[in-house]
């Protein structure tokens, strides 16, 4: 079953050279992503299954596929536990 | 039917080129507030706000008590042990309830001034400044890094804008550092004058003077943790984050390593 993470809508984020900054207005957080993270980010549009994100990250950073699944899963579960992001089963 | 009129007297105050009317129907309260802000005092005609100052008999006051700025039915409403104000951001008007002290308005007008800069991009930054040839420069970091020490270092040709809380206003080239009187240690309040900001350090002390550019996300991480901004309201906090980015962006920020004497303004220039 494919699984669909979404930025939350309540946060401020932005590029700033090469990273994404993000910001929690709730709390006043400050959360900084590296390039890797930020298209994981980026890609994280509620629409997007994890298994497509993670092709993405293999082409573009040149890892392998078990190594970029575990990566990526392991990132989304760490920004949905900051609530800056959550899962959908289905597509938004 | 007998009609009643009461004197007010009105004391503008211009801090960062935004006059904010005073409004009080005490003649003490309102020399208190000519001398307490001496130059920033001044005969607007068009004021970005206006406070309504209705004084109380002075009671035990708590200034160290939590301050809470909050948005209720899109009224800014200010707390704190020594003052209530409750400000109305589309009409432009507050009403303040304080006993007569110089402290109690002072802490409005920094809020309502973090306020108004948010919605421009401008920042109040916890940082000392000054202009130094036509160039205006920031000097931030936690208390005890220097920002008193440099303050006091200054040479003549330099003019301390602030030792405290800096004034960052947004304009179509850059930004400008304005003179605030919001007196810190140095216990007097900055001259009122502003300049375009050339540049932002964060200061350390260390064994020999030196600069040390950061880069931009640095910047903006560090700049974060240096902005006064009380609001707990998500619109206003997702506008001062894009405001300290873009600031972080276009405002040259570095590390300033100095050893406390005053050959350190040799690299302010």
């Amino acid at each position: 079953m494919n699984v669909y993470p979404a930025r939350s809508n309540q946060i401020a984020a932005r590029m700033l050279g090469d990273e994404m900054m993000i910001m929690s207005p709730r709390d006043a957080t400050l959360f900084s992503l590296n390039e890797a993270g930020a298209l994981i980010w980026q890609s994280a549009d509620g629409h997007t299954p994890v298994s497509e994100i993670v092709q993405r990250v293999c082409q573009e950073f040149d890892v392998e596929p078990d190594e970029a699944r575990a990566d990526v899963e392991s990132f989304l579960s760490e920004l949905a536990g900051h609530r800056i992001l959550n899962f959908t089963e289905e597509a938004q | 039917m007998t009609a009643l009129a009461s004197v007010a007297f009105e004391i503008s105050i211009s801090i960062g080129g935004l006059p904010v009317v005073v409004r009080t129907d005490s003649s003490e309260f309102s020399d208190l507030l000519k001398d307490r802000y001496g130059s920033f005092v001044n005969s607007a005609l068009d004021p970005v706000f206006e406070l309504d100052v209705e004084l109380i008999p002075s009671v035990t006051t708590y200034e160290d008590e939590d301050l809470t700025v909050r948005v209720e039915h899109g009224r800014w409403i200010l707390d704190r042990g020594d003052f209530h104000a409750e400000c109305d951001p589309v009409r432009r008007h507050g009403w303040v309830r304080q006993s007569s002290n110089p402290y109690s308005i002072d802490g409005v007008l920094r809020i309502l001034h973090s306020l108004l800069l948010a919605e421009h991009g401008g920042l109040l930054v916890h940082a000392a400044s000054a202009v130094r040839n036509g160039k205006a420069f920031l000097f931030s970091g936690v208390s005890g890094a220097g920002k008193t020490t440099i303050s006091r270092l200054a040479p003549p040709d330099a003019q301390v804008l602030t030792d405290e809380i800096s004034y960052v206003r947004r304009t179509k080239s850059g930004y400008e550092a304005c003179g605030t009187p919001f007196a810190g240690e140095l216990a007097r309040i900055g001259v009122n004058l502003s300049a375009p900001l050339e540049a932002l350090y964060f200061l350390v002390q260390g064994p020999e003077n030196r600069i040390e550019p950061i880069q931009p996300v640095e910047a903006a991480r560090k700049l974060l943790r240096n902005i006064l901004f009380f609001a707990h309201d998500e619109a206003l906090v997702r506008m001062v984050f894009q405001s300290a980015l873009d600031f972080a962006n276009t405002v040259p920020v570095s590390k300033l390593i100095f050893t406390p004497d005053n050959r350190v303004w040799e690299l302010i220039r």
